[in-house]
Order: structure tokens, then C-alpha cells, then sequence
């Protein structure tokens, strides 16, 4: 790195040189484990080298080493604030090469959870943007939300945060009628309240504004060179939605609106992300609606185990219990790779079945990486306290960005 | 095949794999479609030549992703793979190429920016060299690894472990000891072609003995009238009465702390009292519940 000289404008008197610092990787606003090397020209920063894989724990080659079902959790710990998005696309994976049918009432389970996984990560995202540039209060407020959506998931799952809810086949267990009606409760009544004061707190702020308005200004041209996706592109004003475009389980038969940015900015970013929310609960509400009974899961025996009940009668049922959790179910040879729109933008999972119980490769392709890449870029030019505000925009999380 | 999935459904253009094969001409070593998505097989050497063609003639703006894959078994062992998604016409494609450790493949930084950190995340986990990279630097390994981790030899474990030393306050890097071997399960079923011999096969191999051993007759079997005489017999003397075990052993001296309490009685051997049974008292009549009087 060459230490340019430059003469100071005002006085002449003193020269000042470009220096470097490290931004993290124990920084509040850094969202996890990221080191920045910045050059900064005074407080303008010239370069950023983003360091990551600090959590780097090579889930693929563990992946490799599991058979799919037990490679089924980790991808609850890539993305530790949308657990369920990221096993969406590795279970859509599985059944696409084993071509298996899914039931209807697993297919809206997993759309209306799958949602509800979206505004529980945007609501752990809109507080640590707003706290990042300064706000307390609306933090506090929208992890209550994230707590009831915490609530929810361990009441279908019995875990808060990694629910392994999500099988090839369809989900793991069928949900309590009563939790059904609780969300539909929370959707009408606590969420539009408790958001919709947070929100007034901070999207007319003068504050908020200030820190946030032409801020990183990405243009469409290179938000699609630099492979964004979510969020990101939508604030650029591409209208990109893989639930709309390329639509997986019921996502075709909802109605629901892609919000979309004019100005491609982290306001712009922000304010996707919290119409999304409001688009999110409509999804929600249609799959409350016309949710049907029945199944939740493939009857398909040699991909999704028994009821627990019939396997004490049957022994046909007991064979395949054992074998599906002991050698698990062979996928047949081939190749996929599928994506779909997790809350942070393209999660995608590239799949290689050689036809044995493990997967061969399982690349997963996180969608933050393509996002942080650009962070160079964005940042250019800007000031050393906006690299907190890009950074939130982005919504990075390092569990799935390092892998 | 119906589908039955429910996966994303991207659209299918009708002959894209027709179109694509004569534009992309000599580049191209095979295409084939499987479960609705189109493979483009092409020479390295050509790699950006193809995306370029891929995405400034066919529409392709986006490049999601790389991803390396290890085949050992081959000739060029890494396979990579580029996804490419096109906004405009709803639709993905894969194309892919190989090489070997010391082949390196063009880079495509030159087209999408973003290509450079997927590149390297190849280069990282499979030592795959891109060409014209110019920062191709490890990426999600820890500073100084060596080797490359997602290779199929690499073992899972690793090589090295660190811990933080107390004695060195720092942390420290040492080679990987297991306290217990990593479990691997094999589900390969004979039938399914395991390459090895199963416990128990080694034995179709030997030759079959001259005189078998047969129960045909009863005195082959060894039973009978003259073995039910001796079944009664003691065959060995029985285990020895046991002796006195040497000298007595005195009590322990009280500790420092216990200087109070009094010495203990008797031998440390001396411990019939815990061994024996102690003497069972006859339980005690219960009484007869009163009756109790009318009413409550």
C-alpha cells in the first residue's frame, strides 16, 4: 500500500497523510465478526478491504460428511436470524432431484413460516440499522416483535431460533390449531401497532435522514453487475423477486406487492425492507385463509418417516423409520441448483447427488457475499461514520457469509 | 417425467439448449438438460469467451455464483461452475468447465466485478488458479492456512487445532489430536458394490476339509449312556479357602485437621459388620383401621 503525500488546502503547514485502520473485527457495527481495512484521507475513506471468513467452519465439507437429513440443521446456523429461508432452499434442492410431491397444507406451512421468518430478520435488521446510526428506542421495540415471531417458531418447532422444521417432503409436524389463530391475531393487531410506532419514530426523522439519504447510491446497472439481489436490487428499482418471478411451493397463488426503491440508497434499502414486512403479513394472512387440512408431509415412505403411532402397529412402518434415520434416503444422481428469496436477498444451494445417502458437493451461496463485495465500492468516497450505515443496509450476517 | 416438486419454476425457453449450442459453436463440449435446468459443458480456454457471448448476446446480466467441486477420479480433477441468471428472461443456466491443480482457468473479473471474491473463494477451498486474477488471495481461511480444505483428500478434521496457551498467553497452533476416531458409518450395501470383504466372506475361500465333522450317527454326537454316568463328576477341585491376607494394617493417623478426634478401633481389614446381613426384624401387625363412627 504506498502512503501518499498530500499538501494540506488551508494552510500549507501541515501535511497529513492517508492512514489505515482497522474496522473491527470486534466492532458493535460490524454485525458479527468483520474486519475492514480502511484507508482513510482524513475522515474520507479511500479503500476498504473487507477480511471475512473469520467464521469460516467449512459447513460444506462438514455437509459432505452428513447424510441430508443430518445436513439439514446446519443450515439453520448459517443464517442465524432467518433459520427458516436458508433451509427452504436446501429442502426445494432435495426435492427436486428426488422429484417428490409435496402436500398443499405443508406448502402454505412453509410459505407462512417462511415469512414469518422474514419479518422476524427484518426486525433484528430495522433495529440494528436505526441503532447503528444513532437511535435506541425503535431497537428495543421491534425485538419484542422478534420475540413473539421467536415464541411462534418454538411453538411449531420447539426451538426458538434453529428449528429444523423444514424436511424434503414437507415440514416436520403439523401446527396447533391454536397457534394458527395467534398469529393471525398478532398480524392484525400487535404487529401493524408496535412497528407501525417504531417506524413513525424513524422514517421521517430528520436525523435518520440525514444519515441515510444518498448514502452509497448504487445504479441499476451496477447493482445487477454486481450480482445483487433482495433488497439490494430492489432499491435500485429492479423489480426482482424470486417469489414472484420464479415461484416455489404456493407463492404463485399470493397476491402481494414488490416495493420497490427510486433512489437506490440505504434510505431506499430501509424502507424496502419495511414495506416488505407489511407485504410479508399480507402473504400471511392469505395462508391463514385458505390454508387446507390435511398431511404435512409427503406420504412418499422412503423419504419422510412414519407417524409416530403407526410405527407401533406396523412393522412396514418401523422398517422405514430405521432406515430413513440410520442410512437415510438415497437421492439419484444429478445436479441442481436452486435459489430462492430469503429475507436478505438470492440464497441459493447447488446441489451434487452421486446417488448415494450423502450429498457430493452442497455449495451454498450466501447473499451476503456478493453484497459485502461491493462495500468497496459503495463506501468510496463517503465518511467513516456512513460505513455503519452501508454496512446495516446490506444486512450482513457472517454466519452465512463465511460459512 | 411429470414434476412433481415444488421448486422455484423459472421459465423454459423453448430450444434455448438448440440456440445456445450453434452460438456458442467449437466452445461448446456438450449440453444436456436434467430436471429442467440446461448444463453447458465448455473448453476452459473459452470460459470467458462463452459468458461474454452468454451474457451480451443471450442476456445473462447476472452472475450469482461459483462453485468448485473436487472429482479425484479424474483426469482434471475440479469441475467449475458458473450460475448465471438472466433478469430480463426469467431463466438460469449452468456452465462449467474443468482443470487441474496447475491448468488455470481464464478469469472473469473482466465481465462481472463480483467475480473476484467467488474466485478466490474457489481458489481458497480447491487451489484452482484463475488466470488474470489479480488479487487472488485466500479468502475465508484463517491467515497463514496452508492447503486447501473442500479438496476430497483434505481430511475433515484438518491437520492443525489451536488453543489459547495460558502459559504462552497467546493462542497456539498444534497438530489435530482426536481423543476419540471420527465415526464414519458405511451404508453401502453389499449388493451395491462394497469394495471390500465382509466379516465372515474371507471363509468361502477355504478349501473344504477331508473328513467332515458329521452328527449323523449317536456316537458321533458324543452323547449317550456312558457320558450321562460321568455327568454328575466334579472336573475341577474348586476355587481355594481363602487365607489370611498378611499383616494387619494400622488405621490411618488423624489428619491435621481432625487432631481432636479420637483414633480409630480396630483393623482397616476388619469390616465383617459392613458384609453382613443384617438380622430382619418381623415387620410390625398393622392395626386394624378403626371403623370409623356413621356420618362424617
Amino acid at each position: 500500500m504506498s502512503m501518499q503525500l498530500e499538501e494540506s488546502p488551508t494552510t500549507g503547514d501541515e501535511v497529513i497523510t492517508n492512514y489505515t485502520i482497522n474496522f473491527g473485527p470486534q466492532h458493535p457495527a460490524a454485525h458479527g465478526v468483520l474486519r475492514m481495512v480502511m484507508e482513510l484521507d482524513g475522515e474520507i475513506i479511500e479503500r476498504i478491504d473487507p477480511h471475512v471468513g473469520l467464521l469460516h467452519r467449512g459447513t460444506e465439507k462438514l455437509i459432505e460428511n452428513k447424510t441430508y437429513l443430518q445436513a439439514l440443521p446446519y443450515f439453520d446456523r448459517l443464517d442465524y436470524c432467518s433459520p427458516l429461508a436458508q433451509e427452504y432452499s436446501y429442502v426445494l434442492a432435495i426435492e427436486k432431484l428426488l422429484n417428490v410431491e409435496v402436500p398443499e397444507r405443508a406448502q402454505y406451512l412453509r410459505v407462512l413460516f417462511a415469512e414469518l421468518t422474514r419479518i422476524c430478520n427484518h426486525m433484528l435488521n430495522i433495529g440494528a440499522h436505526v441503532m447503528d446510526v444513532g437511535a435506541m428506542t425503535p431497537n428495543l421495540w421491534v425485538f419484542e416483535l422478534r420475540e413473539d415471531c421467536m415464541n411462534f417458531f418454538e411453538r411449531a418447532s420447539g426451538a426458538r431460533m434453529h428449528a429444523a422444521w423444514f424436511r424434503p417432503g414437507g415440514v416436520h409436524q403439523d401446527v396447533p390449531e391454536k397457534l394458527l389463530v395467534d398469529i393471525g391475531e398478532w398480524i392484525d393487531t400487535r404487529l401493524p401497532e408496535l412497528f407501525g410506532d417504531a417506524m413513525s419514530l424513524v422514517l421521517d426523522n430528520r436525523i435518520f435522514k440525514q444519515r441515510n439519504v444518498d448514502i452509497a447510491v448504487v445504479s441499476k446497472d451496477d447493482a445487477v453487475a454486481w450480482g445483487f439481489s433482495g433488497p439490494m436490487i430492489r432499491a435500485a428499482g429492479i423489480p426482482w423477486d424470486l417469489r414472484k418471478s420464479q415461484p416455489y411451493d404456493v407463492y404463485e397463488r399470493m397476491e402481494f406487492d414488490i416495493p420497490v426503491g427510486t433512489n437506490s440508497d440505504c434510505y431506499d434499502r430501509f424502507v424496502v425492507r419495511v414495506k416488505e414486512v407489511y407485504e410479508s403479513a399480507k402473504i400471511m394472512k392469505q395462508c391463514l385463509r385458505d390454508m387446507p387440512s390435511g398431511p404435512v408431509a409427503s406420504d412418499d415412505r422412503k423419504v419422510a418417516p412414519p407417524k409416530r403411532a403407526e410405527m407401533k402397529q406396523s412393522m412396514e412402518a418401523l422398517i422405514h423409520h430405521f432406515k430413513l434415520y440410520t442410512e437415510g434416503f438415497h437421492v439419484p444422481a444429478g445436479e441442481v441448483y436452486v435459489a430462492t428469496e430469503s429475507p436478505k436477498g438470492e440464497f441459493g444451494v447447488y446441489l451434487v447427488s452421486d446417488g448415494s445417502n450423502k450429498p457430493y458437493r452442497c455449495k451454498i451461496r450466501p447473499t451476503a457475499f456478493s453484497h459485502l463485495q461491493a462495500m468497496d465500492f459503495m463506501s468510496r468516497g463517503h465518511m467513516l461514520p456512513d460505513a455503519t450505515a452501508i454496512l446495516g443496509a446490506i444486512d450482513v450476517v457472517f454466519g452465512e457469509c463465511d460459512r | 417425467m411429470t414434476t412433481l416438486h415444488s421448486a422455484p419454476r423459472f421459465t423454459l425457453i423453448d430450444g434455448l439448449k438448440g440456440t445456445l449450442s450453434t452460438a456458442l459453436g467449437d466452445h461448446l463440449v456438450d449440453a444436456h438438460e436434467e430436471h429442467g435446468e440446461l448444463l453447458l459443458h465448455v473448453k476452459r480456454d473459452s470460459i470467458e469467451d462463452v459468458l461474454r457471448i452468454l451474457r451480451d448476446d443471450h442476456a445473462y446480466q447476472q452472475l450469482m455464483e461459483i462453485a468448485g467441486a473436487d472429482y479425484p477420479s479424474r483426469a482434471e480433477r475440479f469441475e467449475i461452475v458458473y450460475m448465471l441468471l438472466s433478469l430480463t428472461t426469467n431463466s438460469r443456466i449452468m456452465v462449467k468447465c474443468r482443470a487441474s491443480e496447475d491448468t488455470p482457468v481464464p478469469t472473469v473479473t473482466t465481465l462481472w466485478p463480483n467475480a473476484g471474491w467467488l474466485e478466490r473463494e474457489v481458489f481458497d477451498m480447491y487451489g484452482v488458479l484463475f488466470a488474470g486474477n489479480t488479487d487472488l488471495r485466500r479468502i475465508l481461511t484463517d491467515y497463514g492456512f496452508e492447503g486447501h480444505p473442500f479438496r476430497k483428500d483434505f481430511p475433515l478434521t484438518g491437520y492443525t487445532e489451536l488453543r489459547y496457551s495460558e502459559d504462552e498467553k497467546r493462542v497456539v497452533y498444534e497438530p489435530v489430536e482426536l481423543a476419540q476416531d471420527l465415526r464414519q458409518f458405511d451404508f453401502m450395501s453389499p449388493w451395491e458394490g462394497a469394495d471390500y470383504v465382509l466379516p465372515g466372506d474371507e471363509k468361502a475361500d477355504t478349501p473344504p476339509v477331508d473328513d467332515p465333522k458329521v452328527t449323523e450317527k449317536p456316537s458321533d454326537t458324543g452323547a449317550g449312556a456312558k457320558t450321562d454316568k460321568h455327568a454328575a463328576d466334579k472336573v475341577s477341585a474348586g476355587a481355594p479357602a481363602e487365607k489370611d491376607g498378611g499383616e494387619a494394617i494400622d488405621p490411618p493417623e488423624p489428619t491435621e485437621d481432625r487432631a481432636a478426634r479420637p483414633k480409630r478401633k480396630g483393623k482397616t481389614t476388619d469390616t465383617a459388620k459392613a458384609t453382613e446381613t443384617k438380622k430382619k426384624k418381623a415387620p410390625a401387625k398393622r392395626k386394624p383401621a378403626a371403623k370409623k363412627k356413621d356420618g362424617k
